[in-house]
């Protein structure tokens, strides 16, 4: 095991593909010589060469029909698209090409294809370097989304998705990059080194995809979250005074739900808590599942908390972020009523 | 409004409408034989000419003449002669079912039909077509069964898209043919994807792909165009200019500003303007542009000039927008008679024997059609397995697509 934070999580799970199999190429926009604006493929164009890890022009529809093109020819590239919120220009490759190939073609073609996108705010990002767009994509038939909270888990889903015959989306919170963040700006830093799982294994393993993590046993309430919500939401659940247990669901699609109903029928009330806007989120869905399957298990009805329903706020990025005092409020409302 | 103002909205409007007379006095057809034939490996900087002329190789005495004639042999003429009729006397008898109900959709290719089989009789089998829409021919040419295209139109228990696609929207890997997407554009820089992985392969295999004069509008004209001339993509990038997009003409996408294959300069490539309707020409200038590519001199724009002869689908009526008889008025003609013409010019061919091919044919196509049609038709007999809508999705069916599946009862 080593020491890592999630950028080196990140990049040492391409550089296992890059050594393991010839089909797997990285690129993207600064992604080749540069190594990312994050730093995620850094070194990586040094040790395997221009041709495997390469720049791409600044179109996103165009490295994602690139890609598709790839991976139609037995390859499997891994984009990396520098801001989720420059994903749209890619919008239809994704939608309408990589998640409904195999569909259309009868299962004639395919295309394995890892898009990888920083997600999430709380970095002074504004408006176009802070979305969570993953609600889009959760709602597109065939495409796989994964939302890792930590360096373990994202090193292993990672390869897990280069590996995937499906097309997968990899969004990264941007937040988590160098260390855990539970949502107090005024905190100092915290780092992987002294969290259990910045503790990464060298080589190669994987992280099944589909599979939830309960990161904290309780008994009175349970929180389904993912991504930097996670740490959040721990917080919280530490200052609440209650026995909450929390869920890390890593994978948005395809939904562990017999994970989530198994803790919401047992512990009988549930908060759903994500970063991105609430109307039409992914936490919609969730509850709305949990809806079908726990309803009556249920001691109170489920709340979300989540970003409110407007573009991220450059100077009110903290008025904006779903921090802990807004979690502790919707467990002490679902607790207490 | 200012007085004087040099400021113009200009929307451009194409010279006739319906109940006006066709003509085409506007355009400059340099002959057949007077653009000569550049060096495979010829600098793009040096052969911006060739995007602002037409390559034609069959004269109006319908001889092969000049520097682009493929000489290819009698045999290999009547092949893409029967296939390019093969192909249009399917796409009657396609369009006729579609007419009395046996499938939702149709689009012919009439007009266009060398644009497809010159193109796939000059690649190799080996590379990998990303079509659109109207490039059936290129099925026909690499040998697909009629009846499996049949089965496809039909959305029968036989089609191997499981009735998950449009008719024509076709998917053929053994083939090398790509799934067709029915949104316009995307396969044009997925091409060069596929031929950057041959590339890094270091296989010789080059990708081929089409795309509309109509929807060169479209952002992923620019990113395929881009993504080749960057990486120098072994792939022929095809602009069937069809003069048509629905109901459209080739102004509404800036034709009228430049030629489609004068963009291919800007990227620094070499961009190729050639008679569409010539099968000889469409031929030649093919192989030039696979064999430059092959060769490792990278991406090559075509511009096929052609004409889309009847509706762009079975859902629009071309009267409605251009005048009735405009299609004879296209002075490059058509390419069926045009290639008839020149086999019976070279005494290899004759009309006899062409009736004869079509009588062949069109049996051929009735044969198979009703073949096809023992196997379902989209409204009556067998379709696929109801419970196949929920495979393909991903790999492996995942839980929830498994309940909804019960739920349906399949």
């Amino acid at each position: 095991m080593v020491k890592m934070t999630m950028v080196q999580a990140i990049n040492s799970a391409q550089d296992v593909m890059l050594e393991k199999d010839n089909s797997v190429v990285v690129f993207g926009e600064d992604a080749g010589y540069f190594g990312g604006v994050f730093n995620c493929t850094e070194g990586l164009q040094k040790k395997y060469g221009k041709q495997r890890v390469f720049d791409t022009p600044i179109a996103e529809g165009g490295i994602i029909a690139l890609a598709i093109g790839m991976g139609v020819n037995d390859m499997r590239p891994i984009t990396e698209i520098q801001f989720s919120d420059y994903i749209y220009p890619a919008f239809d490759q994704i939608v309408s090409e990589a998640s409904r190939l195999r569909y259309r073609s009868g299962g004639e073609y395919w295309a394995p294809i890892t898009i990888r996108t920083p997600c999430g705010g709380g970095i002074r990002g504004g408006q176009t370097h802070s979305q969570s767009p993953e609600g889009i994509f959760t709602h597109v038939s065939g495409i796989k989304t994964i939302m890792p909270s930590n360096p373990y888990d994202a090193k292993g889903l990672l390869i897990s998705a280069v590996e995937d015959d499906d097309p997968v989306v990899f969004f990264e919170p941007k937040r988590l990059y160098n260390g855990p963040f539970a949502g107090d700006p005024t905190q100092p830093p915290q780092s992987w080194d002294s969290h259990k799982k910045g503790e990464v294994p060298a080589g190669y393993y994987t992280i099944p995809i589909g599979k939830a993590e309960t990161v904290r046993a309780g008994s009175d309430l349970t929180i389904i979250t993912y991504g930097t919500m996670v740490h959040v939401s721990l917080a919280a659940a530490e200052l609440s005074g209650y026995n909450v247990e929390v869920i890390d669901l890593r994978t948005l699609i395809p939904l562990d739900i017999d994970h989530i109903a198994a803790s919401v029928c047992r512990t009988g009330r549930c908060v759903v808590v994500h970063e991105a806007t609430k109307t039409g989120g992914f936490g919609a869905e969730i509850l709305s599942q949990i809806q079908e399957e726990c309803f009556w298990k249920l001691e109170a009805p489920i709340t979300r908390v989540a970003g409110w329903d407007i573009p991220y706020p450059h100077a009110f990025e903290w008025e904006y972020f779903p921090g802990q005092g807004r979690v502790l409020a919707a467990i002490k409302l679902v607790m207490e009523g | 409004m200012v007085p004087n103002s040099g400021i113009n909205l200009d929307v451009p409007a194409p010279r006739h409408r319906p109940g006006e007379a066709p003509e085409f006095d506007n355009l400059d057809i340099p002959n057949a034989g007077t653009v000569p034939k550049p060096d495979i490996m010829a600098d793009p900087r040096e052969m911006f000419g060739y995007a602002n002329t037409l390559i034609r190789v069959l004269n109006m005495k319908h001889q092969a003449v000049g520097e682009w004639d493929p000489q290819l042999s009698a045999d290999d003429l009547r092949t893409g002669l029967r296939d390019m009729l093969t192909t249009r006397l399917y796409d009657d008898r396609m369009q006729t079912m579609q007419r009395v109900g046996k499938m939702s959709f149709y689009m012919k290719s009439r007009g266009e039909e060398a644009v497809a089989v010159a193109q796939a009789m000059a690649l190799d089998k080996k590379d990998m077509l990303f079509p659109s829409y109207r490039q059936q021919g290129l099925l026909i040419s690499r040998g697909r069964d009629l009846l499996d295209m049949m089965n496809h139109c039909l959305s029968n228990s036989r089609d191997n898209c499981k009735g998950r696609q449009l008719p024509i929207m076709y998917t053929w890997r053994q083939g090398n043919f790509f799934s067709i997407s029915g949104n316009l554009g995307t396969q044009f820089c997925q091409a060069v994807g596929w031929a950057l992985a041959s590339a890094y392969k270091g296989e010789d295999a080059i990708a081929a792909t089409w795309i509309g004069e109509g929807t060169t509008a479209e952002s992923d004209f620019h990113h395929g165009m881009t993504f080749a001339a960057v990486y120098n993509a072994p792939v022929l990038l095809n602009v069937v200019n069809n003069q048509w997009a629905i109901s459209s003409f080739q102004g509404i996408a800036g034709g009228e500003k430049a030629t489609f294959a004068a963009r291919g300069f800007g990227y620094g490539m070499p961009g190729l303007r050639v008679d569409g309707n010539d099968f000889l020409a469409v031929y030649a200038v093919t192989k030039w542009a696979a064999d430059r590519a092959r060769a490792g001199g990278g991406p090559t724009l075509i511009e096929h000039f052609t004409y889309r002869a009847d509706a762009h689908s079975t859902s629009d009526d071309p009267s409605k927008y251009r005048p009735e008889h405009e299609p004879e008025a296209w002075p490059l003609g058509d390419p069926v008679d045009r290639l008839k013409n020149h086999l019976i010019d070279l005494g290899e061919w004759s009309d006899e024997r062409h009736d004869q091919a079509i009588a062949e044919i069109t049996a051929m196509v009735t044969a198979k059609y009703k073949e096809a049609e023992s196997y379902g038709t989209l409204n009556s007999g067998a379709r696929p397995e109801v419970s196949s809508m929920f495979e393909d999705v991903f790999a492996t069916q995942p839980d929830n697509l498994r309940r909804q599946r019960q739920q349906l009862g399949v």
